[in-house]
Formats: structure tokens, sequence, C-alpha cells
């Protein structure tokens, strides 16, 4: 059984439009998504602006609610649970968040951080939170000197050190991490990826791994999903991610600048990503498809499996590529 | 030839804590014509030095020494009304996010014909013809539409070209961009740094191109800069600094980037963090961070040392 299993999960936003606006207008931020994740593993969670990313890791911990779908943890349905039930479903899910900045209560002392979560649960006493604290600060590789100091006093990659510690504190069994490495310099996000590998190892842990960044997700993931416009392009093992079928993943392995000297020949894909306001009709992708057809703009493809592990969603997939 | 050059600049910050050193002597030349890039991480001084190339600095900044020689002057000394006919007009900047960058309440048609009123003896008719034609080579479809259109009705790569479009606008000789293409989605950024080696090919236009990105320097570049704590520790050809780095800052920086489609074990990372630039200690910057640190690094900040083929690195170990 999979630790995590969405199935069809929606999410749309509703906005107001102007005095006179005729009805209701959404933004579809997830519009149909499923997947699962294996105890121990990472899932990578890629996709640019608008591919429902965040929302996605956000209604895994029912930071939001889904408008449809389920939500399958340890066997269990989350997306209906209520008071306590609820409350100890939060110790098994944390979050690591984008922004070392923002993500850190600056009027909290670390200690105070740390032992946050734990106190809320009624797990162990004052010092033996405090103890458990401490020891988090080693394992993310900071002194316990830092317990007693407030966020300002740390750097970017210190404090997301303490983001990760933080996510810890409660020993949960997923931990999604939404872009922990786009806002650190580049030597900083290899100790941090490193750090994340460690810990999963230490803790026995499970990632939900989101980011825009390819190379980082396909160092850190076992399987991949390829996000665009709130739906599945693409769920593939990162091994495999040279070996696409799917020609919005290729435009996205294309535009990686490689730190190869050499300009590259390769088509730029054109065109603007839609607005969520009003998704394309059939492939959402087709607007921006170098190989569209008719009937990519008026059915919707569906995630079909071309390889072990490996599925696509692409009317055409196997013209673009062969077999 | 050289079409600008940077003389032993030095900025500093005068804060309370102390005075800061964002630029430490740094010195170099742009060839007309060549795309420079300068690369390094937060703190490294590239974004500091690039403000100073056009005076943009406000206190608590300062420029404390140096020249910067651009057509034979030295931009340091100019009076602020001499200035005024080179930002935007000779040497144009592109900043970072498009969103903060343009100015909200202005549409994104006055700003690109600002530049033009300012500095040519043109009408405002004929500026308007000449902001459709640019939106146009910057790729905004619909152009005399947009004109009237404010920033905050355009998505990021939309504003991003708008930045560019003022950029261009009065065809300056030196292009300076400021991490261009950071704050954008991958397929867009793909399609920015495409349009802006275009429009550099297609007017000969020199670029100094700033980023932390080395996949971005090693596609656009033909030399580089790597900066790190205020002063320039290595200065190469793009092909021969990546074929063989010889700083073990940026040997440290390539080897901990993670390879695309490639599974291997845990990164290879450079440990530490930056120094603090209020308190640096004497000797390299780089040498508390160091896999090949040796006594004599603690002792004195060693010179740029010329290693043949354009290559110059500032390292007593290598």
């Amino acid at each position: 059984m999979p630790l995590l299993e969405i199935k069809n999960l929606v999410k749309r936003f509703p906005i107001k439009r102007g005095l006179w606006g005729r009805g209701q207008e959404y933004v579809h931020a997830v519009s149909g998504v499923s997947f699962s994740i294996e105890e121990g593993k990472t899932l990578g969670l890629v996709g640019e602006s608008g591919s429902g990313k965040s929302t996605l890791g956000r209604m895994l911990l029912r930071l939001l609610n889904p408008d449809a779908g389920e939500i399958i943890f340890e066997g269990e349905k989350i997306s209906t649970l209520k008071s306590v039930s609820l409350k100890n479903f939060r110790k098994k899910i944390q979050m690591i968040f984008q922004d070392p900045y923002s993500s850190l209560n600056p009027r909290m002392t670390v200690a105070a951080i740390l032992t946050e979560g734990p106190a809320i649960h009624r797990i162990g006493d004052k010092s033996s939170r405090l103890q458990k604290a401490a020891e988090l600060l080693q394992a993310v590789g900071l002194s316990p000197e830092a317990l007693l100091k407030y966020p300002h006093e740390f750097s970017g990659g210190q404090r997301q050190r303490i983001g990760v510690a933080r996510a810890l504190s409660l020993l949960p069994k997923l931990i999604v991490c939404d872009e922990p490495v786009s806002a650190l310099d580049v030597s900083i996000q290899a100790q941090m990826i490193n750090l994340l590998q460690e810990l999963k190892e230490k803790f026995k842990l499970t990632y939900l791994f989101i980011s825009h960044d390819l190379k980082v997700v396909s160092y850190l993931s076992d399987q991949i999903v390829v996000l665009y416009l709130g739906k599945i392009m693409e769920y593939l093992p990162a091994d495999r991610l040279m070996e696409t079928r799917h020609p919005y993943t290729q435009a996205l392995l294309e535009a990686v600048p490689l730190p190869i000297p050499g300009k590259k020949t390769h088509e730029i894909l054109a065109g603007e990503i839609p607005s969520t306001l009003k998704l394309p009709s059939g492939c959402v992708f087709h607007t921006r498809c170098p190989y569209v057809q008719e009937v990519c703009k008026q059915k919707i493809p569906v995630l079909r499996e071309l390889h072990p592990n490996h599925q696509v969603a692409c009317h055409l997939a196997e013209e673009i590529f062969g077999k | 030839m050289n079409i600008l050059e940077i003389q032993n600049l030095v900025t500093e910050f005068d804060l309370q804590s102390g005075t800061l050193r964002a630029v430490d002597e740094v010195s170099f030349a742009v060839k007309k014509g060549e795309v420079l890039g300068i690369v390094g991480e937060s703190g490294c001084g590239k974004t500091v030095t690039a403000l100073s190339i056009l005076r943009l600095l406000d206190f608590p900044a300062k420029i404390k020494s140096g020249q910067i020689l651009f057509e034979e002057k030295n931009l340091l000394q100019m009076p602020e009304k001499e200035m005024l006919k080179i930002r935007g007009n000779k040497i144009a900047m592109i900043f970072q996010e498009p969103m903060t960058a343009l100015n909200p309440v202005y549409t994104v048609g006055d700003q690109i014909m600002e530049g033009m009123l300012a500095h040519r003896n043109i009408s405002k008719k004929e500026a308007r013809a000449k902001t459709i034609e640019l939106l146009v080579q910057v790729g905004i479809p619909d152009a005399e539409r947009r004109l009237s259109d404010y920033p905050h009705q355009m998505s990021g790569g939309m504003r991003q070209r708008i930045m560019i479009a003022i950029a261009l606008a009065c065809e300056p000789e030196i292009l300076i961009a400021d991490e261009p293409t950071t704050a954008l989605d991958v397929t867009i950024q793909a399609q920015i740094l495409d349009l802006i080696q275009k429009v550099i090919r297609e007017r000969q236009m020199t670029l100094i191109l700033i980023t932390h990105d080395l996949g971005v320097v090693a596609q656009t570049c033909d030399r580089v800069l790597v900066m790190y704590a205020g002063k320039i520790v290595e200065e190469a050809p793009v092909a021969l600094l990546f074929r063989r780095p010889k700083h073990p800052y940026t040997r440290g920086l390539l080897e901990s980037m993670p390879l695309l489609g490639k599974r291997q074990g845990l990164l290879k990372t450079i440990p530490g963090s930056v120094p603090n630039l209020l308190n640096l200690p004497e000797g390299c910057r780089f040498a508390d961070r160091c896999p090949r640190v040796a006594h004599a690094c603690h002792l004195k900040i060693p010179e740029l040392r010329n290693r043949g083929e354009g290559q110059w690195v500032r390292c007593i170990n290598t």
C-alpha cells in the first residue's frame, strides 16, 4: 500500500469580476490530479507558474481543502478529517517552505519555533522538548547555541536548516518540500540537498519535492510528476527523464541552460503560459505545443502507460518520439 | 578594443555597524561587442559593481575610489548633468525583478518613450512609432494595443521584454543585464535569453551579464569574471573556465551543481558560507572554505596572476 495516494484532486479559487461581472470566475489551480508515493521514496513535482504544484502541496497538509477528489494517507481518507483526528494527522505530514526569510516567525526564538509543535501535541515536557530541539539542530548541522537566538541572526541557508528542523520536530512520515532550495545560493543549495538526502535515510522519511528546477528535482527524486496548468503531463522515473515522451517535458529539459559552453541549437518553446482563468480546450498544452494537431485541441488526453512507471498524457507521444 | 574600463573600483556602504566594502579594488575591461559575464553568489559585489558603473547608488553606498573609463572620460568624475546623458542612452540596464523595476502608474508605452524623448530630438508621434517597432522586435504581440497597458496587466516574461525595450530605446552601446531571467519561469527564461542574444547581435552591442547561474554563463558569455566577497577571483574566456577552472571557488561551484539526467551520490559541496563583509579575515577570503588551503593563504590576499590564454586567477595554490 502506498504511503500517500491522491485521486482526481481538484482545486479552484473563485474570484470576483468587477461590479457588473457576469457570474463567477475561477482560477483553476488543480484540475484532476492523481498519483501515489511509496514509503521511503521521493516524488518530484515539477512545473512552472500556474502548474498547481504549490496548491497541491498545501492540500496534502490540509492547509487548503480540495473541491473534489480524495487524499488517502496510510490507507485513511484525510480529506474529510475533522477536529481531533485532523489534529493527530497533522503530525504525520509536515512542510518545508520556500522563503527562509518569511517562513520563520521573527519574534520567536529558535527554541520556541522547534518546541511549538511538540508542545501543541503535548509530547514530553518542557525539558525533554528542549533536549529534542537541541538534537534536531545538530541533525541539521547547527549548534545547540542557536536555540537562544532569533531568526534574523542567521543567514538564508541557516534559516532554511531551522525550517527543516522544525519540519522534523514532530517526526512526520512525509515531508512536503515546497521549493526549499530555490531561494538559496548555488553552493548552499548543494549543502541543503545533501542534508535532505541524509535526513531522509536517518529519519526514514518520504518526500514530496516541489520545484521548478529540473536539475535539482531529477537529482533528488525517484519518480517525477510534470505538471502544466493543473494537469499531469507526464509521470516517469527520474532516471528516465532524458527518455521523456512528452513535448512539454522535452521543452522544459531544453530550456535548462547547461554549464557546457557553446550555443544550443534547439527550438525555443514559444508563447506565454495561458491564464488559469480559462484553461485551453482539449490538451491544455496545445496552445504552445510545436506538434499540435486537431485532435489535441478537441480531446483531453488521458495518462497512459508507455513503459513501466512511465505514463504520458499526449495523443501523439508515439508519433513524436517513436517507440 | 576596450569600450569600458573599470580600474581599482572601491564601493563601500557606511553602516551603523561599520563600513562594508562591497566592491574591493575591482578592475576589468570590456571589449566592444563582447558578452562579459560576472558570476558569483549573494554578497559577492556583482550587482553593486554594475550599479557603480551607472552611478545608481545612493546613501549609504559610496564609490570611494577608482576610475571607470568610457569614451575617454572617467564616469566617476563626471558631473551629474553629463551622467544623465549616459544613463539609458549610451549605457542601459535591465534589472532583475520586472515588476518592481517598472513604474506601476505609467503605461508601458510611456515608459519606453520616456528615454527616447529625453535623449533624442524627436516628436511624440515619432517616438510612438519607434516604440511600436521596438515592441515588435522584443516579441510583444498586438504591439499597438499594448502601448497603453500597465505593467500589472502583463505576465513576468512580457514585463521583462518591456524592460528590454526600454533599455534598447536609445540604442545604447553597452547593455548591463542584472540577473535578467532569475525571476522568470524556465521556458520563459529561455525565450528571454534568446531575445537578449538576438538583439545584441543585431545591434552589435556590448553586454555585461550578471548572474549566479553558471548554465546561463556557459550558453551566453564570451568571457567570465568570477567574484567572491567583493573581489574578482578568476577571469577567463568561457570555454577555458569550464574546461579548466583554476580557482578552488570556481571549481567548487561547478562541482556542486547537480547534473541533469545523471544519478550521482552526495553532491560535492563547498563547506561553510561566505564571510561577513563587515568582518573579513586577513589573507584570502576563501581560505576557510578552501580544500587547498595552506598556511600562507591566511597571511595575504593573493594578486590576480596571469595563467595564459586570457585566464587570471587569484590563488597561490593552483
